[in-house]
């Protein structure tokens, strides 16, 4: 690892304005991206400043029809939340899917969507579910805020505070880790909204990050049942294929994860 | 106090420092004045070095040397040798390239090292090897043994023309092909024995310390045997003589194999450290250790196997190319050659067998023994081959290997080994008895209405451990021998330390070993300690791999144990005025039989250093040393059945079952035996469902990291049910047969039988992952 300035702000404005004095500032949440690649010499910030202390950004509210979930809330806690439990039992279910438990610990669900990795479990909830991601600076709807692989809505020196998940009316997430990472090889969520549309979120099979199946979302708004896709083809075209699995082995995978996801969902 | 001798299951006497984080590593000895070394490696998998400008990190911050390639060529240390030589059907000797500690001119693998550098602390010698400058004009490159063998190659070293390092040949060619054409059924496969590599918990580190003014070097390093590195460096590599060099190998933790060699680094390490004066250490990280630790495995074979009408196996005939990499590593050359296809016979009557091994040259890491080394790669071949024999013939799996059986001992292959005892039918009975082979069709049959496609495999395997009889060896080509040393000490209180030469990495011999001394006398294992790992302090040794510290190691201790006893016993009998035939041990007493006469053993140790009242013309003391010497090999052998269930969604194999029935002949201790086993059989788990290196056509190794080589985890594995079935092993006086590598050499052909009876394919390839099993299923 080079060098850096280690900050520790006690607010989002603290945080925001030292990013600015910062050459080559990083905002720092859980770490499992930003540490790795510091001490693999992949990256070298003049200045990280740690986000997981600001006392605000931490904590589940719920809020009308929906549950917020501040951006440095750990994957823990969002699994073990009894709100989130309750509000909507799938997005307690993604989080307790990712990682080892030392992961959940520590990760964040602001980290992870201000990261977009494209094998990440979090893009897929917040793009099924609709969810609302709200900065220190603006509100962004889901389907603006996934812009491909490691590319987000967000802009330079922008942080996202919380998550705003709306309450739908069937939920469900469904995921086949990478064998050896136990990163998504391919993780579905689907979600019926009370008006009964259907959004499906696919994450860990595209090549440019977390993606709407229209297919599959066609035939659940037809027939919301695991059966209903047992003829549905999903397109390889722009899926990931490497040693883990081709192109194809993830598109019958996001056809499978769906079905499981459905069956979950009930 | 019996119950602590053998066949006890004491807990480990190590398990509290290593549980306790008190272990003793090499990263952890602290020398004052220290230095610390990174090496600059090529990025590239073949590449010409144009030039190397040293000179700006040189001037880095804390800097203290800076050395290439050349500089070592120049100084005249030694290349890296291979210490067994194959000759190729021709005749002529093996083809080897010249491997220098630190490429001068010509890198031929990604990761391997150009220069280092010296620096005061960790940081600073790696912020100065970034600022070596290596200009570098990129060769084509062979990446696969199908790369490296076709026509036009790239050619890596002008030594071995075609990158073929030997042709080598076993068995009767003409015999087998007539016995082929004379067959009623043929059976054929062709077998990728994919790459693995070892991953160790802890990486290879090496401290080297330069006395100046006794021209005299210590080095500290992660070996699993420091004496053989010691004769190494010292006899090969011109950097310094034997009695001037002390190696010592503390707590290491893990090698599989992959630290039996001697690698560039620890050279480099010791040389440095008298280039710059100061003490040199290096510690290697996990991705050095991808990119450097000697891969395992490696094979893609043909392989058949000839049937009579009554489906007798009449003949055997395999070709295999072994990838090598792109330099030969110490043992590499036996290990395809001497350990696998000596193997090939199997647990089987097979009166033909010819094997044809071809090795040869990539740009890749190099490839040497890894558990079971070669091994594994043989049973796989003989186990596959008799589970398609079942399936083309029809013919249930478990009757047609117990039909072709060797069941009279002892037994000569047609490859070498004469197996001296077992019982095959044992072990195979105990495996189906427990996983109830009988009712699989039933559970069949239910799993599918269940939407379950699920499968049952058998693998019996054989190996030759106990490595191994120095005569034999050194007839086919090794360059040292293979017995073991042991020193028996009874201090003149009665406590008793055992100096042995070989090397525990995990093995936990400071309990077996006790185990042993402390039975045969009475005493607590606690009185009894065990010495390695210490050129200074152990007289020789020939170290630990091959699963040959009881079968070799034990029975050296063994051999010193008699001398010390019948020595003992002498003055027991003098003190207690008996005859010295009268006299037997007991409790840790010397008693004489018949009578209530007796003296404890610390006694009779004082006795033999005061000195004061000893028999006539005897000498002071009581200590003695033995060699032991092995009269064949061992053979563990035994049945392995495992039952598995695949999800046809996702091509995921999930275990029912996995029962291993072992003949291992004596059992020292049986909790460690079973640590042993479960170890070994989550790497041939690991092997045939997760693990796999692989290049990309560049030569980068594309699983650098465990984001993409599988290393098997607790929750990849089932709750194995063990038994063992116990013929003992007439070579040894313990009658043990060793078990360190049972596990990795049984447990793939098991797994991928199951898996291709579930999904009625029997084309797969290791790793069986998910993706390769659905598309198996689906096309």
């Amino acid at each position: 690892m080079y060098e850096t300035t280690y900050h520790r702000p006690a607010s989002v404005d603290e945080a925001a304005a030292l990013f600015a004095k910062g050459s080559d500032s990083k905002y720092l949440a859980g770490g499992h991206t930003l540490l790795p690649v510091m001490k693999q010499r992949l990256a070298s910030p003049s200045d990280v400043i740690d986000l997981g202390k600001i006392k605000d950004l931490v904590g589940i509210e719920p809020s009308g029809a929906g549950i917020v979930i501040k951006a440095a809330t750990t994957h823990y806690d969002v699994a073990n939340s009894d709100a989130v439990k309750k509000a909507i039992p799938a997005l307690a279910h993604l989080a307790s899917l990712i990682g080892d438990p030392q992961v959940r610990y520590r990760g964040t669900i602001g980290g992870s969507i201000a990261n977009n990795d494209p094998a990440a479990d979090y893009p897929a909830a917040v793009l099924a579910l609709g969810a609302t991601i709200k900065t220190n600076k603006r509100s962004i709807a889901a389907d603006e805020f996934f812009k491909g692989l490691f590319t987000t809505a967000l802009a330079d020196g922008e942080i996202i505070t919380a998550v705003s998940f709306p309450v739908q009316a069937k939920a469900g997430y469904s995921k086949f880790p990478n064998p050896a990472s136990r990163f998504a090889l391919t993780g579905v969520f689907v979600a019926k909204t009370p008006a009964g549309d259907v959004r499906v979120a696919a994450t860990g099979a595209s090549q440019n990050g977390v993606m709407r199946v229209p297919a599959i979302e066609a035939a659940l708004k037809a027939n919301w049942s695991a059966g209903a896709l047992d003829n549905v083809t999903v397109s390889t075209d722009g899926l990931l294929s490497d040693i883990h699995g081709s192109s194809a082995y993830r598109a019958n995978l996001i056809k499978v994860m769906a079905q499981r996801a459905v069956t979950a969902a009930g | 106090m019996g119950v602590e001798g053998i066949g006890a299951s004491v807990v480990r006497k190590e398990d509290r420092r290593f549980v306790t984080g008190r272990g003793r590593y090499v990263d952890d000895i602290k020398i004052v004045g220290l230095t610390h070394a990174h090496f600059v490696r090529s990025p590239h998998a073949h590449a010409k070095i144009k030039s190397i400008d040293i000179a700006a990190a040189k001037g880095m911050p804390g800097v203290v040397g800076v050395l290439t390639g050349q500089e070592i060529v120049d100084d005249k240390v030694g290349n890296l040798i291979c210490g067994w030589a194959i000759t190729s059907k021709d005749g002529t000797g093996m083809k080897m390239g010249a491997w220098p500690a630190m490429a001068p001119e010509i890198v031929r693998f990604a990761g391997q090292a150009v220069a280092v550098v010296i620096a005061e602390t960790k940081n600073q010698a790696r912020d100065a090897a970034e600022a070596v400058v290596v200009d570098y004009e990129e060769l084509p490159v062979a990446s696969d043994i199908r790369a490296a063998i076709k026509p036009g190659a790239p050619q890596l070293h002008p030594e071995a023309p075609g990158n073929v390092i030997y042709d080598w040949t076993i068995g009767e060619e003409a015999a087998t092909d007539a016995a082929f054409k004379a067959a009623a059924n043929v059976v054929s496969l062709d077998i990728t024995n994919n790459r693995l590599v070892p991953n160790a918990m802890e990486p290879r580190a090496a401290i080297a310390e330069y006395n100046d003014a006794e021209e005299h070097f210590t080095l500290y390093t992660t070996s699993q045997n420091p004496h053989v590195a010691r004769l190494v460096l010292s006899a090969f590599y011109n950097i310094a003589q034997e009695h001037k060099l002390r190696v010592v190998a503390p707590d290491v933790g893990g090698g599989f194999g992959s630290k039996i060699f001697i690698y560039p680094e620890e050279m480099v390490a010791l040389w440095a450290s008298k280039k710059v004066r100061r003490p040199v250490k290096w510690t290697g990280d996990r991705s050095e250790a991808f990119l450097t630790d000697a891969h395992g495995r490696d094979h893609l074979t043909k392989a058949e196997m000839a049937f009579d009408k009554d489906n007798k196996v009449t003949a055997l005939r395999v070709k295999t190319y072994a990838n090598l990499g792109a330099y030969m590593s110490l043992f590499s050359s036996s290990v395809p050659t001497y350990l696998y296809a000596t193997l090939l016979s199997g647990q089987y009557n097979i009166p033909n067998i010819f094997a044809e091994v071809i090795s040869v040259y990539t740009n890749t890491t190099p490839v040497d023994a890894y558990r079971g080394a070669g091994r594994p790669e043989a049973s796989f071949v003989v186990e596959r081959l008799m589970e398609t024999a079942a399936r083309q013939l029809k013919v249930d799996p478990a009757e047609l290997r117990r039909k072709n059986f060797i069941t009279t001992f002892p037994h000569q292959t047609p490859v070498i080994m004469a197996y001296d005892v077992g019982d095959f039918g044992a072990s195979l009975d105990s495996a189906m008895k427990a996983i109830d082979y009988a009712g699989f069709p039933a559970r069949k049959a239910k799993a599918k209405t269940e939407g379950k496609l699920r499968g049952i495999g058998i693998s019996c395997y054989i190996e030759a451990c106990g490595i191994a009889p120095s005569k034999a060896v050194g007839s086919l080509g090794a360059g040292v021998g293979l017995w073991e040393s042991a020193e028996v000490r009874v201090n003149p209180v009665g406590t008793i330390e055992i100096l042995t030469g070989s090397h525990s990495h995990g093995q936990g011999h400071e309990t077996t070993f006790a185990q042993l001394v402390a039975g045969r006398l009475g005493i607590p294992i606690s009185q009894v300690s065990i010495v390695h790992g210490d050129t200074d302090k152990v007289q020789f040794g020939m170290g630990t791999y091959g699963s040959r510290s009881a079968a070799v190691g034990m029975s050296a201790i063994f051999k010193a144990m008699e001398k010390v006893e019948a020595k003992a016993k002498k003055i027991a009998a003098h003190q207690l005025e008996a005859s010295e035939a009268d006299i037997v041990i007991e409790n840790g007493e010397f008693k004489v039989t018949g009578t209530d006469k007796s003296i404890a053993l610390p006694m009779v140790a004082l006795a033999a250093y005061t000195a004061h009242n000893l028999p006539d013309g005897m000498e002071p003391g009581l200590k003695e040393g033995a060699f032991y010497d092995p009269t064949n090999f061992t053979f563990p052998a035994g049945a392995y059945i495992c039952e598995i269930e695949v999800d046809s969604g996702t091509g995921k194999t999930s275990f029912v079952n996995f029962v291993a029935a072992d003949d291992f002949g004596t059992l020292i201790n049986p909790m460690i035996v079973e640590g042993q086993v479960h170890g070994g059989l989550a790497q041939g788990i690991g092997q045939a469902l997760l693990e796999g290196a692989v290049y990309d056509s560049s030569g980068q190794l594309v699983t650098a990291s465990f984001m993409d080589y599988t290393m098997p985890r607790a929750d990849d594995l089932p709750s194995f049910k063990l038994s063992h079935t116990t013929t003992l092993c007439p070579g040894n006086p313990l009658g043990v047969k060793g078990c360190g590598e049972a596990g990795a050499i049984g447990a793939s052909a098991a797994v991928i039988n199951a898996i291709t009876d579930a999904i009625g394919n029997n084309k797969l390839e290791m790793p069986a992952s998910p993706d390769r099993v659905w598309h198996a299923i689906h096309g």
